[in-house]
């Protein structure tokens, strides 16, 4: 993980429990924060087809695809079960003078 | 060695040996489906799907099931359920006797009085050999008339218009999306068919179709007439109940199954767009759904049940669509409201919510461009599970979240 530190955005555009979707040199991503105020990036699309996660509703450490409720926990990546199989990708996330960055 | 013999591979039979299997089942696992190919995902035929989509779109590649010990049996029928004996008859002669039954057998599409199913101008949708026909036939000179103005017709109206095929919509009853989806939405979604370039007429009423060569054509009893390089007979499914009633079962606008999905035979289930089940969300009216999720979660559920696990079926049922680039989705049953309220999330796209006269949430409708309407949906979904009576003046104002209104 010696990737580059990339700025997403201020601790308070995202609410807590909620998501945004962050686009960077064609690749789109993730970003949560939790209900205990942790931030987490994972890839952006589903892995089941090809939507964009940041539209689907976060609760608790899940995130659930907006179009057919794929669901995943966005701390690990871990698919959740049927209709996804295929784990998401995540990558480090840290908070720094108020940003939220993110390592890819 | 215990075994379970799953009816039918499509998405609820496929799912139920996965959940077996997910769940801890060690038995056997047979799985029998009458298409050649393994268990696919139907949504996309109808959908216009880009270069990068699988297709066909697997459940599970291939392998996964000898992989998970489930016997995949393809390309074969099954003749003939004996409840006393607890066999199954195939079309190839041979007999497989099981401990639990699960019947899958979905649904077909339902054929257009007169036409025999082997028309080559005029078809039906639901495998993906059906699919492949029709697809052949999208392109640019050609012209494709849609009879019924349901989900297939306007998923299928709006694949081929992007696909630069000329379409013409007919539908019997005065407006598209009579069955379940409110007026409002209805026309949203009309209004962007138009606007794409679709001839719908409803209200019109068919008097005769025959092929006559390369064309089919279509009387109308206003005399009109239509030709076309194909029609597409899109006018609602039957479920797939032969084999259950052959068996004794009780059919009841479907095999007849409990809130546990078990008929009328002791240890054979039914699960799927081929069932009926009481919904007890909506004081156990029995009501048989054709989607994707029941399918899904049906499967699941069936195969906790078959492992004795007690689960009764809870969901609200959920329905999408795509057509060109909005989406349509639906939470809940809407029937027996009496108050529709409007929330608008800009951009045009907007959710009703649908209340009882005691302010209870039934339904949700909501349709926007991309996933826009998911969220909320998601949120009404959960709502109306837990049987809410959600402030009005917060339901319309898209400034209130909803989720706030699910700790109430």
């Amino acid at each position: 993980m010696s990737g580059n530190w990339i700025e997403v955005c201020a601790v308070e555009d995202i609410d807590e429990e909620d998501v945004m979707r962050f686009d960077h040199q064609g690749r789109t991503f993730a970003v949560y924060r939790s209900p205990d105020d942790e931030f987490f990036a994972t890839d952006g699309l589903c892995t089941h087809e090809q939507v964009h996660l940041a539209d689907g509703l976060v609760m608790d450490e899940i995130i659930e695809c907006p179009k057919h409720n794929g669901r995943f926990n966005y701390k690990t990546g871990q698919a959740k079960g049927a209709p996804v199989c295929v784990n998401l990708a995540t990558y480090p996330v840290k908070v720094e003078d108020g940003a939220v960055f993110i390592s890819i | 060695m215990t075994h379970f013999v799953i009816v039918g591979a499509g998405e609820c039979g496929a799912r139920a040996a996965f959940a077996l299997r997910e769940k801890g089942f060690d038995g056997e696992i047979t799985l029998i489906g009458s298409e050649s190919l393994a268990p696919y995902e139907r949504p996309p035929l109808s959908k216009a799907v880009d270069g990068g989509t699988a297709w066909p779109k697997f459940i599970a590649e291939p392998e996964r099931y000898a992989a998970s010990g489930i016997r995949l049996l393809t390309g074969v029928t099954v003749e003939d359920v004996d409840p006393e004996a607890k066999a199954v008859t195939l079309s190839d002669g041979s007999s497989i006797t099981y401990d639990r039954l699960l019947l899958a057998t979905g649904a077909r599409a339902r054929a257009f009085p007169g036409i025999a199913e082997s028309s080559k101008h005029i078809r039906a949708l639901r495998t993906h050999a059906d699919a492949e026909a029709l697809r052949n036939a999208m392109m640019p000179g050609k012209h494709i008339v849609i009879i019924g103005g349901g989900f297939i017709g306007l998923e299928l109206a709006a694949t081929a218009r992007v696909l630069g095929t000329e379409v013409t919509v007919l539908e019997g009853l005065e407006r598209v999306l009579k069955r379940g989806v409110p007026e409002e939405v209805a026309g949203a979604i009309c209004e962007r068919h138009l606007l794409e370039g679709v001839d719908i007429r409803c209200g019109v009423a068919i008097t005769a179709m025959a092929e006559e060569g390369s064309k089919a054509i279509i009387h109308l009893a206003d005399s009109d007439t239509i030709s076309a390089d194909l029609v597409l007979v899109g006018i609602g499914a039957t479920p797939n109940t032969e084999l259950a009633a052959r068996a004794g079962l009780q059919i009841d606008n479907g095999i007849a199954v409990d809130e546990f999905l078990r008929s009328s035979a002791p240890d054979v289930y039914a699960a799927g767009d081929c069932c009926s089940f009481p919904l007890a969300i909506y004081g156990g009216r029995r009501v048989r759904l054709e989607s994707w999720r029941n399918a899904q979660e049906q499967g699941a559920l069936a195969a906790a049940n078959m492992m004795g696990l007690g689960e009764a079926v809870s969901a609200v049922p959920w329905f999408w669509s795509d057509q060109y680039d909005v989406t349509l989705q639906i939470a809940g049953l809407a029937e027996g409201a009496v108050q529709h309220l409007r929330r608008d999330l800009g951009d045009g796209a907007f959710i009703l919510f649908h209340l009882d006269q005691a302010g209870r949430l039934l339904a949700a409708s909501g349709i926007g461009r991309g996933n826009v309407v998911a969220r909320d949906i998601r949120l009404a979904e959960m709502l109306i599970a837990a049987r809410a009576h959600p402030d009005p003046a917060a339901l319309v104002a898209s400034s209130v979240k909803l989720k706030s209104l699910l700790a109430a």
